[in-house]
């Protein structure tokens, strides 16, 4: 095929690339996001599979089986628990404004620089030999399509200039300065980007189903064909049946080991984390990625063993049948796709992959590294957004440059896979210190960087120290005699294990001491206070879901000037001016006003930083404009049971200030008794002042007359005296009946109770009535029940409400012609007496009123017929206080009947 | 003679006023509620009347509005004789065109001054 046909195809769709690229920012700014959907989002993953799968999968098919698939089933088995795990993690992300694996370990172990650091660094190396793995792969399958399938030479020893490799690089590093450095701010998603990988997601997709139905139904007769031709293959029915040596084991540690790249592997780590939309999203990634992976893996083995059937005994690398087939075949449209397939796999990876990995050199190295030299961050601090920027731009520059160089010089010797899976490791080696670190609050620092220490060295001499051998940068005595002559410290025989192959042993013992460290001597350390502070909140983050929650308890001193002009260095004045207003808007403008700046605004301001130049480089500029006073363990316990006991006081003081209400309206219902008991007792005192003003007017009036007119009749003198006495007597018995009432009121009257018979007390009444009855001739009427039951009651008190009743039918029965009944009767549980006077009867309306002490209520028109006393008040009284009840049963011009009823002794 | 009608529903009152007013020579008239005194008024045209304001059914201040609004019967002196004692009892009493106020427990010699007084005039 024609050298630039070939090279049309691949820059017609780089260019295509770029327009998707823009399309998708362009959508992005006018609010109608492409990939803002699940679907998008679940594509995006697939940036897992690479130039690896499009092409390495078949090589590995080829040479030994089935084993190819672990690298898939991992992440499947893994995908439901992503719910659990990379949802946590994304939620940590979001609250804490991480933007790399290197800044989620940092962030978590108190945002340590080393830390991030070293992270950073262990993802170069891991990860640019992987990058140049795909560049290898571009470059292969160029020189394939264009010099035939037999071609050797490949671009190898060629002059970059003339290298295809060379441009296609500087293209992607053009394209991912463009979309993926576009902001400063690293949180921000980047649309473009995740389209391109969207859509080349589908390319590979198409073009790897394409072949494999090329290959199955064009070259072959179906499934059956290959498959049977294959059996009667010696060399490829071998591979029909799982390798017995160790096979098993080997499955377990690929897959396990696939399980924490499909997680941690940067670019995985920006597809799921950073550029996640919504938390709910990974819910469809779950089971439409294990989906897209089994598709992409269905025509794997019969393509393989379709190039071992079509080749023969040629030499061709079965790494290369996907193009080799149709190009052998000469489907010239084929081929092209089936390179562009392959392309894409390659480019997207790229692309991403040294995305997160200048995110990381910038954030966690760089910026880390210029901030802690004072004397470069006070000359360029007005430039240190621009440093920032223009340092990601170059690092991403650097970075693909490294892999050309090492995909020029050291890894034409490796296969694909190897390569990965080398790569692979090295990421696994941050699983310990995340999966620790978002579970266990223990998990330390120094655990931590141990650990990820101890593992990148052991991954470094067991996996890279051979490779290097076999390109012969180190002894080979290494190898054979170990480290310094120590048998022990052969890297593929490490402390004596063999029957591992070399990625297995690789992976057992690197995580075996990675574990070891992180787990012993986090044990064994204790955490700082910012640290503690952050595995509270990463390890709980549900609790601290909003982020203003999630702040560092500050005790230092920071002035809101300093702190605001560090933001508009890296933001820009436009940026961090609408940041300022955002937090206004949230808190309110009070900061303005005050010169020292607050936990609530300094943790904005450190998170919106974080969100730029990573968490541990953030932490390094507001402490340098902030005289951050360190402050201990104890100190915080101290102020967390504070602001424990504070909750705690709140929430007693809002009870607390509930009852002082129920208690004031309570307060206030009593308030308003006392008013209206206070307004009875004046009525009260008003209404026996009253009574006591008529017998004393008419002792004055008698009086008077009495001393004016010497002159008087015998007769009426004595008859006026007479008056003056009996008017004395009223007066005397009315102070009584006011003691009396006073006595009842304030509970000093105690009931001297007796048990009695009520006739006998009835009779007594009357017998002491008796001369005045017969002096007015009044009729006297008895009419007691015989037998009545016994009541327990005060007898004096009772003889009094019988006499008040009395007394009063006495005066009010009709003069001369005056009759008076008494009776008594027996209801079921209580004994009744009634006196009945044929006097002029009381109005219904009066009823009750004669039962009060007072006159009148001085709103009604009803009153009280003067003189009546507070006689019947008092009686009230007494056979209340007996549990009896007394009424009056009478109309106008009929007899009145007073009655009372009085409980029975129960026996 | 001048003609003196005392209402009041105590015994004693009445029995002492008609005393004293039969003593000063005056024609006395008893009423011992509101509902009789008007009748008494309408019948004899007193000139003055005694008038106890607290009594049952019709009051003194009804007998009062009574007389002072009835333009045939206006010329009467009213002079209230009463237990209330507070300020807007008074005033209430003046309002409604008694001639006199006076509170119990009274002077008697007050009392026949005042009538005495209120005649002439």
């Amino acid at each position: 095929m024609s050298t630039s046909l070939v090279l049309i195809a691949s820059f017609t769709y780089l260019a295509l690339l770029f327009l998707i690229a823009w399309w998708g920012e362009k959508r992005a700014k006018s609010g109608k996001s492409l990939v803002n959907n699940p679907y998008v989002y679940a594509l995006s993953f697939t940036v897992f599979c690479t130039a690896w799968t499009y092409y390495g999968s078949v090589g590995r098919a080829a040479t030994s089986g089935v084993d190819f698939l672990t690298t898939y089933i991992g992440p499947t088995l893994v995908a439901p628990l992503w719910w659990l795990v990379l949802r946590k993690i994304i939620q940590i992300c979001k609250v804490q404004r991480i933007t790399t694996i290197a800044d989620l370990i940092s962030s978590r172990y108190g945002k340590n620089v080393s830390l991030g650091g070293i992270v950073t660094i262990m993802s170069l190396f891991g990860i640019i030999p992987y990058i140049a793995l795909q560049l290898k792969a571009i470059a292969t399958s160029f020189n394939i399509i264009t010099e035939g399938v037999s071609s050797n030479t490949l671009g190898n020893t060629s002059f970059f200039l003339q290298d295809t490799a060379f441009y296609v690089t500087i293209v992607l590093v053009v394209f991912t300065i463009l979309f993926g450095t576009r902001t400063i701010i690293a949180t921000d998603r980047h649309e473009g980007m995740v389209s391109v990988i969207a859509f080349e997601s589908i390319i590979k997709l198409l073009a790897f189903l394409l072949i494999g139905v090329f290959v199955t139904f064009g070259l072959f007769d179906g499934l059956s064909d290959i498959f049977s031709k294959a059996a009667q293959n010696p060399e490829l029915s071998k591979l029909f049946i799982m390798d017995d040596r160790g096979g098993n084991i080997k499955w377990l540690y690929m897959c396990l080991l696939s399980m924490l790249a499909i997680m941690f592997l940067p670019r995985q780590f920006q597809v799921a984390v950073v550029e996640n939309a919504r938390p709910w999203h990974l819910n469809r990634a779950m089971w439409m990625f294990p989906l897209y992976l089994l598709l992409i893996n269905l025509f794997v083995i019969p393509i393989a063993f379709g190039g071992k059937l079509f080749f023969g005994d040629q030499p061709v690398d079965a790494d290369t049948f996907v193009l080799s087939l149709p190009l052998s075949s000469n489907q010239t449209g084929l081929t092209l796709f089936a390179f562009i397939g392959g392309f894409s796999a390659a480019t997207s990876m790229i692309i991403v992959s040294s995305m997160a990995l200048s995110f990381m050199f910038s954030n966690n190295l760089l910026m880390p590294l210029l901030l802690l030299n004072n004397r470069f961050k006070n000359r360029y601090q007005h430039q240190l957004g621009n440093i920032l920027i223009y340092g990601r731009r170059l690092s991403i520059f650097f970075i693909l440059l490294f892999a050309y160089i090492y995909n020029k010089t050291i890894s034409s010797q490796y296969s694909l896979v190897s390569t990965g899976l080398t790569s692979f490791v090295a990421i696994a080696q941050f699983a310990p210190a995340i999966l620790g670190g978002i579970y266990w609050k223990q998990g330390h620092k120094n655990g931590a960087l141990v650990g990820i220490l101890a593992g990148f060295v052991l991954w470094f001499f067991l996996l890279i120290v051979p490779a290097l051998i076999e390109v012969g940068l180190i002894d080979a005595s290494v190898q054979q005699q170990g480290l310094w002559g120590a048998s022990w410290l052969r890297p593929q025989q490490f402390l004596g294990l063999t029957n591992l192959d070399p990625i297995s042993h690789a992976l057992f013992w690197s995580m075996f001491f990675n574990i070891l460290c992180y787990v012993g001597i986090s044990y064994l350390s204790r955490a700082s206070v910012e640290e503690h502070t952050q595995a509270e909140i990463f390890v709980n983050i549900h609790k601290y879901s909003n982020l203003e929650e999630s702040g560092m308890i500050w005790t230092g001193i920071a002035y809101t000037a300093d702190l605001t002009k560090t933001v508009v260095n890296f933001l820009g004045e436009e940026r961090a001016q609408q940041a300022l207003e955002e937090f206004s808007q949230k808190f309110g403008h009070q900061w303005k006003k005050k010169p020292q700046a607050d936990t609530q605004l300094v943790t904005y301001l450190e998170r919106l930083l974080a969100s730029t130049i990573g968490a541990a480089a953030a932490r390094l500029m507001i402490a340098s404009v902030a005289s951050d006073e360190e402050i201990s363990n104890q100190e915080v316990l101290q102020l967390v049971r504070e602001s424990q006991e504070l909750k705690l006081l709140n929430e007693q003081l809002k009870k607390q200030s509930e009852e002082l209400e129920t208690t004031g309206e309570q307060l206030k219902e009593a308030n308003q008794q006392l008013i209206k008991t206070d307004h009875l007792k004046n009525e009260f005192i008003s209404t026996v002042t009253h009574e006591m003003r008529t017998p004393l007017t008419s002792i004055r009036a008698f009086s008077e007359i009495l001393a004016d007119n010497p002159d008087l009749e015998e007769d009426e003198k004595v008859h006026f005296l007479e008056t003056i006495i009996k008017e004395t007597n009223r007066m005397e018995r009315l102070i009584n009946q006011v003691l009396d009432l006073e006595r009842f009121a304030s509970g000093q009257q105690r009931l001297n109770l007796q048990t009695l018979d009520i006739n006998k007390i009835l009779q007594e009444a009357i017998d002491s009535v008796q001369q005045v009855i017969q002096e007015n001739n009044i009729n006297l009427k008895v009419n007691f029940a015989s037998d009545l039951a016994l009541i327990s009651g005060d007898a004096d008190r009772l003889m009094q409400v019988v006499l008040n009743l009395l007394s009063n039918a006495i005066k009010f029965s009709k003069s001369n012609a005056g009759e008076i009944t008494v009776t008594s009767f027996q209801e079921v549980a209580f004994v009744r007496v009634e006196v009945i006077d044929n006097g002029k009867g009381i109005k219904k309306e009066l009823h009750q009123l004669i039962f009060e002490k007072f006159y009148q209520d001085e709103d009604q028109n009803i009153r009280k017929p003067k003189g009546s006393g507070l006689g019947l008040a008092i009686s009230k009284t007494i056979i209340d206080y007996h549990q009896g009840s007394i009424w009056v049963d009478s109309e106008p011009e009929k007899p009145t009947k007073f009655c009372f009823r009085l409980p029975i002794i129960s026996t | 003679m001048s003609k003196v009608l005392i209402v009041d529903d105590e015994p004693n009152i009445l029995l002492s006023l008609e005393f004293l007013m039969k003593k000063q020579g005056y024609k006395v008239y008893i009423a011992r509620d509101g509902a009789e005194a008007m009748d008494m008024i309408k019948e004899q045209e007193p000139e003055v009347v005694v008038l106890d304001i607290m009594m049952p059914e019709v009051d003194g201040y009804e007998v009062c509005s009574f007389i002072k609004n009835d333009d045939g019967l206006k010329h009467i002196k009213v002079i209230f004789l009463t237990a209330k004692t507070k300020p807007e009892d008074i005033e209430k009493g003046k309002e409604i065109g008694a001639d006199a106020y006076m509170t119990k427990p009274f002077s008697t010699r007050n009392l026949m001054k005042k009538v005495k007084e209120i005649l002439v005039a």
